[in-house]
């Protein structure tokens, strides 16, 4: 037992340094103005028009990106789930390669094909469709966070339906259940975990998304994530950032509450 | 026991699993109301034989007829029997009562109906109370038996039971076979059963069907399985047993290990080779010279209700029961009375050795 914790310590001191201290260090800065003195200013700011665009902004693109990921992701994982053996696993390692890849690179080599002269309307430009202009705009970020994010979606929604033991389904067709009602009564119920942990992992990344805005969206679109790195790098205002990441970590734990409260709702004693 | 039509025939099932034959032409008549058991080793196709039953395989060749009907390629939600899983297969997310209610829910049954159908199938499993627990956190004995609940509260015409009782303590199977025969009596529906263990094929069947790699060996009631098994493999696998090489020399004359008994057996010709079976229990220990052989006790062990001893006699090592125990190195003779000497034919060779009845 004395060891077990033990061996523990070095994760501890881990923990403490990079996970409690910075978190400290922000709750500091969030809790100050600029002179060191106490103040809720940082907190407030959020109620800046501007703010308040950029959050707004950030839940509606996150909250796209995790319906489109759903709605991808999950016929995706039934068909992946019910296919025999070694041909699933195949189409699940093409959804993980590019994870492999540089984030950056993804999101750069996304900006390629979406581009005015990209690989898309080259495509379009070949088979004489009218071209698209999708970069620099809300389309093209949230392409981005969907392409970016989707594998998180797909992999717990394909772990919990190939959980699902095949006997429950023949059980049901036994008791009289077309495939439609099993779908319904027992797939759809038995993978609700899978959905949960999937949406969890796709919406609260892509909240605080920063990155694939600058990128793809050629910071004409603002984020709240942008808003917030701009206030560390550009504006040097620690202070403003660190009480806009709080209130946007609030945002985010509230959202997790509500997650989990569903989750125990449906599924009782599930873990 | 009112036997009457037959329910269900299968005719010539046949069925491979890549390439490997685990059915073949397997012909098998169910009646009303009768509790049949499939009895035999791991592997030899009992579960196959239920699942087409079920409709969850589809059988290569031949075909499924219930009630006149042929309903081999009918899907399994169409078919009109049941069936309780090895391993429960309750769903997780739903309470015990909504386990139960799952099937009449599906054919549209009205909610007060439902109810009252939940408390009957609870009191006839003793689980009364149980309604809104999750299954997952019952023990296995209450596991079966809301499988058993959910199964029958759609009253079909047949249940198959998949070695129901099979994760369960000595006890509680014991007492699940009462209630599973009690169950059967009271409802007054087909039961067609699946298990490994002889004694509980015994226990509960009107008929046993011994099975092995696919073939039926013998067919009948359990009387006629234990005490007149029809080979080598069917004696062996009902029991402890004496399996001797032996020659028919007569018609009601039999020498097993250069000594002559009479038997009651006719019909097999003239010094034919045969299999002998000998129940340990009809062999008779007495003093040495008042038997028909002579030998030495080689092992003991007491078993409860009896002794159980091997006896070396005539080069063949004797499994003899007895509520008398004879000590390790007593010389005893050995006696058989006629009728419980069971003449089987040899199998020709290997393949007919799982010769299947229906031919
Ligand atoms: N879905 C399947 N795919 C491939 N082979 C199978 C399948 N189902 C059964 N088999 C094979 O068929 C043979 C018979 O299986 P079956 O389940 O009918 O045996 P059983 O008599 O029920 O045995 P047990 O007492 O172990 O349950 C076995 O060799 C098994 O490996
Ligand atoms: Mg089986």
């Amino acid at each position: 037992m004395n060891k077990r914790k033990l061996l523990a310590g070095p994760y501890m001191v881990w923990a403490a340094g990079f996970i409690i201290l910075p978190l400290l260090i922000v709750l500091y800065y969030g809790l100050t103005n600029a002179d060191g003195g106490f103040s809720f200013a940082n907190f407030i700011a959020i109620t800046d028009p501007m703010h308040l665009k950029a959050l707004g902004e950030s839940l509606l693109i996150a909250f796209g990106s995790t319906v489109i990921s759903l709605v991808v992701a999950y016929p995706l994982a039934y068909i992946l789930s019910k296919m025999q053996g070694g041909k699933s696993g195949i189409i699940i390692m093409m959804f993980i390669l590019p994870m492999w890849i540089n984030f950056m690179l993804r999101v750069l080599a996304l900006q390629m094909i979406l581009s005015n002269n990209g690989l898309l309307n080259a495509l379009l430009g070949f088979l004489h469709l009218p071209l698209q202009h999708i970069m620099y705009s809300k389309t093209a970020i949230l392409i981005g966070m969907t392409y970016d994010y989707l594998p998180f979606m797909i992999l717990p929604i394909y772990n919990a339906m190939c959980k699902i033991d095949r006997d429950l389904l023949d059980a049901a067709a036994d008791l009289g259940a077309g495939r439609l009602q099993s779908f319904r009564r027992i797939i759809i119920p038995l993978s609700l975990p899978g959905v949960i942990s999937g949406i969890i992992m796709v919406f609260i990344p892509s909240i605080s998304e920063f990155a694939i805005a600058d990128i793809l969206g050629g910071s004409k679109i603002l984020l709240i994530g942008n808003v917030i790195e701009q206030e560390f790098s550009l504006s040097s205002n620690w202070n403003l950032g660190s009480g806009l990441s709080i209130v946007l970590m609030i945002f985010i734990f509230i959202s997790m509450a509500i997650m989990n409260r569903t989750e125990t709702d449906e599924e009782g004693t599930s873990v | 026991m009112h036997l009457s039509k037959n329910l269900i025939d299968l005719v010539d099932i046949t069925k491979s699993w890549d390439g490997t034959c685990v059915l073949d032409e397997l012909n098998l008549s169910i009646k009303e109301n009768e509790f049949l058991t499939l009895l035999g080793p791991s592997g030899c196709g009992k579960s196959t034989t239920l699942r087409i039953l079920g409709g969850f395989v589809t059988p290569d060749k031949g075909r499924v007829i219930f009630d006149g009907e042929d309903i081999t390629s009918l899907p399994p939600n169409k078919r009109n029997l049941n069936t309780v899983f090895q391993k429960y297969a309750l769903f997780p997310h739903m309470t015990v009562e909504e386990n139960i209610a799952f099937g009449l829910k599906i054919s549209g049954k009205s909610d007060a109906y439902i109810k009252d159908k939940i408390q009957y199938a609870l009191k006839l499993v003793n689980l009364d109370g149980y309604e809104k627990r999750k299954p997952t956190l019952l023990s296995g004995g209450q596991q079966q038996r809301i499988a058993i609940a959910r199964a029958i509260v759609n009253e079909p015409k047949v249940l198959l039971l998949d070695e129901p009782l099979g994760a369960l303590d000595l006890k509680l199977r014991q007492d699940m076979q009462y209630e599973l025969i009690r169950l059967k009596n009271e409802l007054g529906i087909t039961f067609i059963y699946v298990t490994h263990d002889q004694e509980e094929a015994l226990t509960m069947s009107d008929t046993v069907v011994v099975m092995n790699q696919g073939y039926i060996q013998q067919m009948g009631t359990p009387e006629q399985i234990y005490n007149e098994p029809e080979n080598a493999f069917v004696a062996d696998f009902i029991g402890d047993s004496n399996i001797i090489d032996a020659t028919m020399i007569q018609d009601e004359l039999v020498e097993i290990l250069g000594v002559k008994f009479p038997c009651v057996d006719s019909g097999f010709g003239n010094n034919k080779p045969v299999d002998v079976v000998i129940r340990p229990e009809d062999l008779i220990l007495g003093t040495p010279g008042t038997g028909r052989m002579d030998g030495t006790v080689t092992h003991v062990i007491f078993k409860g209700v009896h002794y159980e001893m091997e006896v070396m006699a005539n080069g063949f090592e004797w499994l003899v029961q007895s509520t008398k125990a004879f000590p390790v190195g007593t010389e005893v003779s050995l006696d058989v009375d006629p009728y419980n000497i069971q003449i089987m034919n040899k199998p020709a060779s290997e393949d007919e050795k799982a010769v299947a009845i229906d031919e």
